[in-house]
C-alpha cells in the first residue's frame, strides 16, 4: 500500500507532441483516483509515466516516498490491466495469473495458494486451465484483474479496462471493480473517457484536456462546482446546458438575458457577477436543474421555449428546446405530456445556475 | 463461397480452381512419369505409331536404380541436407534477434537498418557471387561445405530478418508491457512471451529458408567442384546432362528424390505454417 505523488510531470513525444503538461496530483493510500478527459488528453500518457513504460520528460514520479523516474516497471510493485487486456494468449489463465509470481520466484505453494485466493475472489475458478481464446471478454477481463491482484502490488494501473465490453457487462463491472478494491484496499489509478465511469468509480476524479489538469475533485465538487465550463460540460449527462447571456442592472437587481431568456441573478452569484455588467457571459444549467413552470413560478425565474424533440427514456423525459436563438435540454417527469411543436415555460433552479468567463472560460 | 447462380459458381471457383491444380501438379505428374519410362519409350519420336506421353505401360525402376548406384546422389543428398540445416539454424538465430531488435527497441537509425537490410536481400544473387567468390577463395574455404553454409546467410539472414521483424509488429506490445510489469526482465519477456506465440512466424521463416538453400544453384554451382561436395540441384544437372546428352530418365528420379525432403518439411509444418503466413495472433 502506498501513495503516489506526481510533480511537474511533462511528457514530449519526439520534442514535438507535448501530450503531458505540468501535471501535480497526490494520490493517498488506498484512495481510487480516476484520470478521466476527451481521446487524446494524455491519461494513458500519464499512467505509462507511472507504470514506467514510457519515459518522463521532466517531472517526478513517487511510489511509496521513492522517486522512481529510473526504474524499470518490474521494480515499481505496480500491477496494470490494460484495455485489450494482454493476456498471454499461449498459457493458460492460471498461467498467466502465476507468471508475475514465478518470474519473482515465489515458492511453488505460496503460487498455488494466491492464485487460487485470487480466482476464489473473481468467480473464475472453474477457467483455470483454459486458454484466454477459449475465454468471453467479460472473462477474460476478470482474468486480467486476476492477475494484478495475485501480486498484491502497492498500486493498480488501470487503462480503460471496461471499454471493450457491451454496456450491461461494463456496469456489472464496474461494481465488482468498486467491491474488489474496497476489499483490497489497494491505491489505484484508473484511466477513462467515460464520466459516468470515472463518478461511480472514483474517491476522486481528475479531469484533463490538452495535456493539463482542469480540476481535481470529489465526484460531487465536480457536479455541483465545476471549475470552468470544459469540466461543466464534461462532467454529467445529459450535458450541461450553456447559454451566451449579457448581465444588465435593473431593478436593483442583476439580470442575465439574451433574446430568449431573462433570468433574475439570485443574490450570491450577482455579488460574483457584478464586475460584468454590460459584458457577455456563458450562463450554464443542467437539464435536471430545469422543469416546467407552474403558475407559482416567478417569470424571472422562468423562460419560454418551443419543444423541437421528445426523448422518452423511461425514468424521465428529455425535452429538447429552442430559447431565442439557442438551444437546450430539458430533463422533466416522466408524466409529462409534451408534443414537438408546444409551447412550454421553463423554470430553473435558482441556486444550481453557473456562470463561466467568455475568455478564461473559468467558472465565476 | 460464391453466392448465387450455378453457372456462377462454375466459372468463378470450380473451373478457375481446377485449371489452377491442373498447372500446379502438373509438373510433379510428368516427373514420375518420365522417372518410371524406360528408355525405349523415353527417347521414341512423337509420330511414332504407340506413342503415349501421359502415361507408360512399363514402368521400371532402373533410371532410380541408376541413380543411386551411378552417381554420387546419396552423397549430394547429404550435403544439400547438412548445408540447409546448418544455414537455416545460423540464419533463422540471427534474423530472429535482429527481427525483435529492429521490430521493438528504439535505437537510432532503426528504420534505416532496417530498410537497408531489405535492401541487401533486393541485390541479385547473380551480382554478388562474383564478390563473393573472391572472399571464399582469400579464407580456403572453395568446394567445401563451408562456402555454401556461410554465404547462404547473405540472403536468408535479411529473408528471415523481415519476415520476423513483420510478425513481431503484429503481436501487441502490450503483452510485453505486462510482462515488463510481471517482472521479467525484456530478455525475459521475450523468451517466455514474445518467442512462444511467434513460433508460427519463426516455422515459416524456417521453412522458407531451408527451401531456399535446399533450391539454391547458382552459389553451389561456383563454389563447389568436386563431384563429392556437391548438392543435389547442381550434381543432377551437371553429372546428367553431358554436352548436350540429356538423360531424362535419372534427372528426373534426381529431381523427385530431392523435393520428396522439401515437400515432408512442408506438410509436417502445413497447419503452423499456414498461421504463420497469414500471422494471426489470436488473443
Ligand atoms: N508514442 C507516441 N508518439 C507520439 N505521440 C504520441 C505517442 N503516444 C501518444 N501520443 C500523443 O500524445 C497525446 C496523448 O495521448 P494519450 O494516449 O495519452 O491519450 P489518451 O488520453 O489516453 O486518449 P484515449 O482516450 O484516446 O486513449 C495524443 O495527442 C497522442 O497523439
Ligand atoms: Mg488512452
Amino acid at each position: 500500500m502506498a501513495q503516489v505523488v506526481i510533480r511537474n510531470l511533462n511528457k514530449k513525444f519526439d520534442n514535438e507532441v507535448h501530450a503531458v503538461k505540468d501535471v501535480n496530483l497526490e494520490i493517498r493510500d488506498k484512495e481510487f483516483v480516476v484520470l478521466v478527459g476527451p481521446s487524446g488528453c494524455g491519461k494513458t500518457t500519464t499512467l505509462r509515466m507511472v507504470a514506467g513504460l514510457e519515459s518522463i520528460t521532466s517531472g517526478n514520479v513517487l511510489i511509496g516516498d521513492k522517486v522512481v523516474n529510473d526504474l524499470p516497471p518490474m521494480d515499481r510493485d505496480i500491477a496494470m490491466v490494460f484495455q485489450n487486456y494482454a493476456l498471454y494468449p499461449h498459457m493458460s489463465v492460471y498461467q498467466n495469473m502465476a507468471f508475475g509470481l514465478k518470474m519473482r520466484k515465489f515458492e511453488r505453494a505460496e503460487i498455488e495458494q494466491r492464485v487460487h485466493a485470487a480466482a476464489d475472489i473473481l468467480g473464475i475458478h472453474e477457467l483455470l486451465q483454459r486458454k484466454p481464446r477459449q475465454l468471453s471478454g467479460g472473462q477474460r477481463q476478470r482474468v486480467a484483474l486476476g492477475r494484478a491482484i495475485v501480486r498484491h502490488p502497492q498500486v493498480f494501473l488501470f487503462d480503460e479496462p471496461l471499454s471493450n465490453l457491451d454496456a450491461k457487462l461494463r456496469v456489472q463491472m464496474r461494481v465488482e471493480l468498486k467491491k474488489l478494491h474496497d476489499r483490497l484496499g489497494t491505491t489505484a489509478i484508473y484511466v477513462t473517457h467515460d464520466q459516468v465511469e470515472a463518478m461511480t468509480l472514483g474517491d476522486r476524479v481528475v479531469v484533463m484536456k490538452d495535456g493539463l489538469v482542469q480540476q481535481v475533485g470529489e465526484p460531487l465538487e465536480l457536479y455541483n462546482t465545476p471549475a470552468n465550463r470544459f469540466v461543466a460540460g464534461f462532467i454529467g449527462s445529459p450535458a450541461m446546458n450553456f447559454a451566451a447571456v449579457t448581465v444588465s442592472d435593473g431593478g436593483g437587481a442583476l439580470w442575465a438575458g439574451n433574446d430568449g431568456l431573462r433570468i433574475k441573478v439570485p443574490a450570491p452569484l450577482s455579488n460574483r457577477i457584478g464586475a460584468y455588467v454590460g459584458k457577455p457571459l456563458t450562463m450554464g444549467i443542467r437539464p435536471e436543474d430545469l422543469r416546467i413552470a407552474n403558475g407559482a413560478d416567478p417569470t424571472d425565474l422562468s423562460f419560454g421555449a418551443v419543444v423541437e424533440v421528445v426523448e422518452k427514456l423511461g425514468s424521465e423525459i428529455l425535452l429538447d428546446v429552442k430559447v431565442g436563438g439557442g438551444s437546450m435540454v430539458a430533463s422533466v417527469e416522466p408524466t409529462t405530456l409534451t408534443k414537438v411543436r408546444d409551447q412550454v415555460r421553463l423554470a430553473i433552479n435558482p441556486d444550481r445556475l453557473h456562470f463561466f468567463d467568455n475568455a478564461s472560460e473559468a467558472a465565476i | 463461397m460464391i453466392e448465387g447462380a450455378k453457372w456462377k459458381r462454375w466459372v468463378f471457383f470450380y473451373i478457375p480452381l481446377a485449371v489452377f491444380i491442373f498447372s500446379l501438379l502438373f509438373p510433379f505428374y510428368w516427373m514420375i512419369i518420365t522417372t518410371v519410362r524406360p528408355d525405349a519409350e523415353l527417347y521414341r519420336p512423337w509420330n511414332a505409331p504407340n506413342y503415349t506421353p501421359f502415361w507408360t505401360t512399363r514402368p521400371t525402376w532402373e533410371h532410380v536404380d541408376y541413380l543411386l548406384s551411378e552417381t554420387l546422389f546419396s552423397t549430394w543428398m547429404l550435403n544439400t541436407m547438412l548445408i540447409a540445416l546448418a544455414s537455416t539454424a545460423i540464419s533463422l538465430f540471427c534474423g530472429l534477434l535482429a527481427g525483435y531488435a529492429l521490430s521493438r527497441l528504439k535505437f537510432p537509425f532503426a528504420g534505416s537498418l532496417g530498410t537497408g537490410i531489405f535492401v541487401t536481400y533486393l541485390v541479385p544473387q547473380t551480382l554478388l557471387f562474383i564478390p563473393l567468390a573472391d572472399i571464399i577463395r582469400n579464407f580456403h574455404l572453395g568446394d567445401t561445405p563451408w562456402a555454401l553454409i556461410l554465404t547462404y546467410p547473405t540472403f536468408l539472414i535479411p529473408f528471415c530478418t523481415w519476415l520476423m521483424m513483420g510478425y513481431f509488429k503484429a503481436i501487441p506490445k502490450e503483452l510485453e508491457e505486462c510482462a515488463r510489469i510481471d517482472g521479467a526482465s525484456r530478455f525475459k519477456a521475450m523468451i517466455y512471451i514474445i518467442f512462444p506465440i511467434a513460433v508460427p512466424g519463426i516455422l515459416s521463416a524456417g521453412i522458407f529458408a531451408f527451401t531456399l538453400s535446399w533450391n539454391e544453384f547458382i552459389y553451389a554451382l561456383v563454389f563447389l567442384s568436386s563431384p563429392e561436395q556437391k548438392t543435389v540441384p547442381v550434381g543432377v544437372t551437371s553429372e546428367l546432362i553431358r554436352g548436350d546428352v540429356f538423360f531424362w530418365g535419372p534427372l528426373m528420379a534426381g529431381a523427385l528424390l530431392g523435393s520428396i525432403p522439401v515437400a515432408m518439411v512442408y506438410s509436417f509444418f502445413v497447419e503452423h505454417y499456414v498461421a504463420g503466413l497469414t500471422g494471426s495472433v489470436k488473443g
